[in-house]
């Protein structure tokens, strides 16, 4: 049980790599830049072995003999897992929640392995690995190596704490970290304009979504006086928190797992997030980063099974968001346009698959996913390391027998992600579908309308996937050769640092989803996947294990019949357009005028929210200046010319009053009386012998005459 | 002779010697007129001194005089002062302490 007590390394190793490339990197930034990639590949390598320890340790756990357990470490066999009580962090101690129990503000350093943090840990270990020593390669010629190396590797420490952290402020520390990283990724090439600014946006974006994470944890704080997931989680299942209460936290996480995992209505960071480098689009903003928001409705599984009406917005915001960016997909002309909106699509289709409260379901597709779309952006990022920096795909085509390696991978990825039998996405796909054409009778207790709209909307957005993955692999590899002659002479397959990596995650974008076949494929035996995944769930007290409604067997393979129908559909259609140069898209493009320019120019979505809520801003800021310089600033000028209004008054009363009238006014007096008085002092003695003469005489008189 | 026409005697040098500080200017004739004060106040003395029988009157004058000497060799020494200071012996001249 070694490798449980070592499992705080698994953050702390990158985040040592971080800190040596970031303090010494500079160092050999010119030169020996060998010395910077073993940093960083060692830190995320000793990472992934070591995660890779714990999960074969926790499969193999014998959850009824339990071994011998070190003493900050507790077991909890309901749900396989098990916590590492690292140290405390904020004792703050005792108070009252809103329910009248006593509770206790002690947050600690807690992290946890289970079946569904050991996915993600797999996931970004894993993936996080091959997209460090894809960069290798990628950024060998980019000046800020270290710079880059030790971003990637704080990205993967925050990261790793997300995951593994079993507190919801320790996760909330990886969920502000990952969200620092990629706003200093994205911003990588900070001399150009559009970086800098792609990386503000993603940072305000979701800074509006993370008030609402914050505002949901002060909310259960309050409620449930912990932030303890395994006893938050366990406590909303067990009744004793009114529905209210769990239904405005679990919408408030989602307003959280909106902005990071970029759904409607705040997905418009993810599509400009791709100015930064494409290994980052790769790791951060496909594989890992925005996947947290799945991550969290997933681990939060207790709260959102007890409230159905988060449960449906959820899954509402899913199915439309998977719809709405495969739209936008269509027609984009860059390559990595292309790709983050089918992101935000997949992502969708995640947060659909939790929504129906098919966790199982969406975590798969989150895993599944990272392995295609990982292969995806890093095929594209080799694609423009070919063309020498060109993203646009109408100066692309006929590259299939250039990049032999690259274009290979890129296929298998496009065949996972459109849903090809046997590829790794067609398993998720199929099963997010699946679980949400039967939701009704699921945890969420949809209206019938309901689920049959979600999952109407993904079958349509299945469709799109397959299109517009098609058109794209067709326009870059295939199509016409339409490559600027400049740019052609350099066209060369990428170095082998990048095409190794490629092909592992071909591999898995191939064989990852076998641990998941389709119930009725063994005879509706529970999955590998399903195996591991359920003690993760949290399951309502008192009601008795709900009975997946008995569907026929019939249904399913119809069903899956179908979805497979969709994805060879959209195939055929993208062959038919885009395989050859047939002109057929621009007459359509220009047949259908209006759908097409609101397509290319994303729903206008960026104007709308300038003219909506930037702009109004910036007037109310412009109102607010003009109150502070007028009002505010008038009030303290106002105060200061009364003062020295004031302050001249009193000077005149100290120089006229004070000092006129009372200082010189005596000194004046005096000296008129001493005037006088000089007269008197004649200097003579006559005269003042003549004084003391009269004043005998009048003593005299008066002494006679009293 | 009566007491009376004795202390009119006195009044008249004291009231002549009066006269002669205030009025004079040369200041060896003010010194003369305050020995006439002294004198008329030593008439005075004796003439009660007779009237009344008794000898302290009389031993008064005696140091009355040696008193009026005292004074005279002050009043000289102030004289001679005033001369090197002002060639002069008019105590009109002499007016430094004039307000």
């Amino acid at each position: 049980m070694t490798a449980i007590s070592l499992l705080w390394l698994i953050p702390v190793l990158p985040a040592l790599g971080a800190l040596l490339n970031g303090l010494f990197g500079w160092r050999f930034e010119h030169g020996r830049r060998g010395v910077i990639t073993a940093v960083a590949l060692a830190s995320t390598a000793l990472s992934m072995l070591l995660a890779l320890w714990n999960i074969v340790t926790l499969a193999t756990l014998d959850w009824a003999h339990l071994p011998a357990l070190p003493a900050n470490v507790t077991a909890d066999a309901a749900h396989h897992s098990l916590s590492l009580h690292l140290a405390t962090w904020i004792p703050v101690g005792n108070f009252l929640t809103g329910l009248g129990h006593t509770g206790h503000f002690n947050v600690d350093w807690l992290f946890v392995l289970d079946p569904l943090s050991s996915i993600m840990l797999f996931v970004v270990t894993v993936v996080g690995f091959l997209i460090h020593v894809y960069s290798v390669g990628y950024m060998a010629h980019d000046t800020g190596y270290f710079r880059y190396f030790t971003y990637l590797n704080l990205f993967m420490a925050m990261m790793l704490t997300l995951v593994l952290g079993g507190n919801y402020l320790v996760m909330f520390i990886g969920w502000e970290g990952v969200g620092l990283c990629s706003y200093l990724l994205i911003g990588f090439y900070y001399t150009k304009d559009f970086c800098a600014d792609a990386g503000k946006k993603a940072f305000l974006t979701n800074r509006i979504g993370d008030m609402g994470f914050a505002a949901g944890l002060m909310l259960m704080l309050y409620w449930f006086g912990t932030l303890n997931m395994a006893q938050v989680n366990s406590m909303a299942v067990s009744g004793a928190v009114p529905g209210w209460v769990i239904t405005a936290i679990a919408i408030l996480l989602f307003v959280g797992a909106t902005g990071k995992s970029a759904q409607i209505p705040l997905y418009v960071w993810l599509p400009d997030a791709m100015a930064g480098p494409t290994p980052v689009s790769a790791l951060i903003h496909a594989a890992t980063m925005v996947t947290s928001g799945v991550y969290l409705v997933a681990r939060s599984n207790g709260l959102y099974t007890m409230s159905p009406e988060a449960l449906m917005v959820v899954a509402g915001v899913g199915g439309v968001t998977a719809l709405y960016a495969a739209s936008i997909a269509l027609v984009q002309n860059d390559i990595k346009k292309v790709l983050a909106y089918s992101t935000v699509s997949q992502l969708g289709y995640m947060f659909m698959g939790v929504g129906v409260g098919a966790y199982a379901a969406g975590v798969f597709h989150l895993y599944t996913h990272a392995f295609f779309k990982g292969l995806l952006f890093l095929g594209s990022g080799a694609v423009i390391h070919a063309m020498s920096g060109e993203q646009d795909m109408r100066k692309m085509g006929q590259l299939w027998k250039k990049l032999p390696h690259t274009a290979k991978t890129f296929l298998i990825a496009t065949l996972a992600i459109s849903g090809v039998p046997l590829f790794s996405g067609f398993f998720s796909k199929d099963e997010i579908l699946w679980q949400a054409h039967v939701s009704s009778g699921g945890p969420g207790h949809f209206p019938a309308g309901y689920a049959q709209l979600v999952w109407i909307l993904g079958v349509v957005a299945a469709l799109l996937t397959a299109f517009y993955m098609f058109r794209l692999v067709y326009l870059t590899f295939f199509n016409s050769n339409r490559v600027d002659p400049e740019v052609e002479h350099h066209v060369h397959e990428a170095p082998k640092w990048m095409t190794i990596p490629l092909w592992l995650l071909a591999v898995g974008a191939f064989a990852g989803g076998y641990i998941g076949l389709p119930k009725i494929w063994l005879g509706g035996h529970e999955n590998t996947w399903e195996k591991w995944f359920s003690p993760v769930l949290f399951h309502p007290h008192g009601a008795a294990l709900e009975h997946a409604v008995e569907h026929s067997a019939a249904a399913e393979w119809g069903a899956m019949g179908l979805s497979v129908l969709v994805a060879l559909a959209g195939i055929a259609l993208a062959t038919l357009w885009y395989y050859r140069e047939t002109g057929t898209p621009s007459r359509l493009a220009a047949t259908f005028k209006v759908p097409y320019r609101i397509l290319l120019n994303k729903y206008f979505m960026d104007e709308i929210y300038s003219a909506m809520f930037i702009r109004p801003l910036l007037r109310l800021c412009e109102g607010l200046w003009w109150w502070d310089r007028w009002i505010v600033d008038g009030v303290v000028n106002g105060v200061r010319n009364l003062t020295v209004g004031a302050s001249y008054g009193s000077l005149a009363v100290d120089r006229y009053v004070v000092d006129g009238a009372g200082v010189n006014g005596t000194a004046a007096t005096f000296k008129w009386f001493s005037r006088l008085n000089r007269k008197v002092q004649t200097g003579q003695f006559q005269h003042y012998a003549l004084g003391v003469v009269a004043g005998f005489v009048l003593l005299m008189v008066w002494y006679l005459y009293r | 002779m009566s007491t009376a026409a004795f202390v009119m005697l006195g009044f008249l040098l004291f009231c002549l010697g009066l006269f002669g500080v205030m009025a004079r200017r040369n200041f060896i004739v003010v010194l003369l007129s305050i020995e006439l004060i002294f004198a008329g106040a030593g008439i005075n003395f004796i003439a009660f001194s007779a009237l009344w029988h008794n000898m302290a009157g009389q031993v008064f004058t005696i140091f009355l005089i040696a008193i009026a000497a005292g004074e005279a060799a002050i009043g000289l020494g102030l004289l001679i002062a005033l001369y090197r200071l002002k060639h002069t012996a008019n105590v009109d001249e002499a007016r430094e302490l004039k307000g």
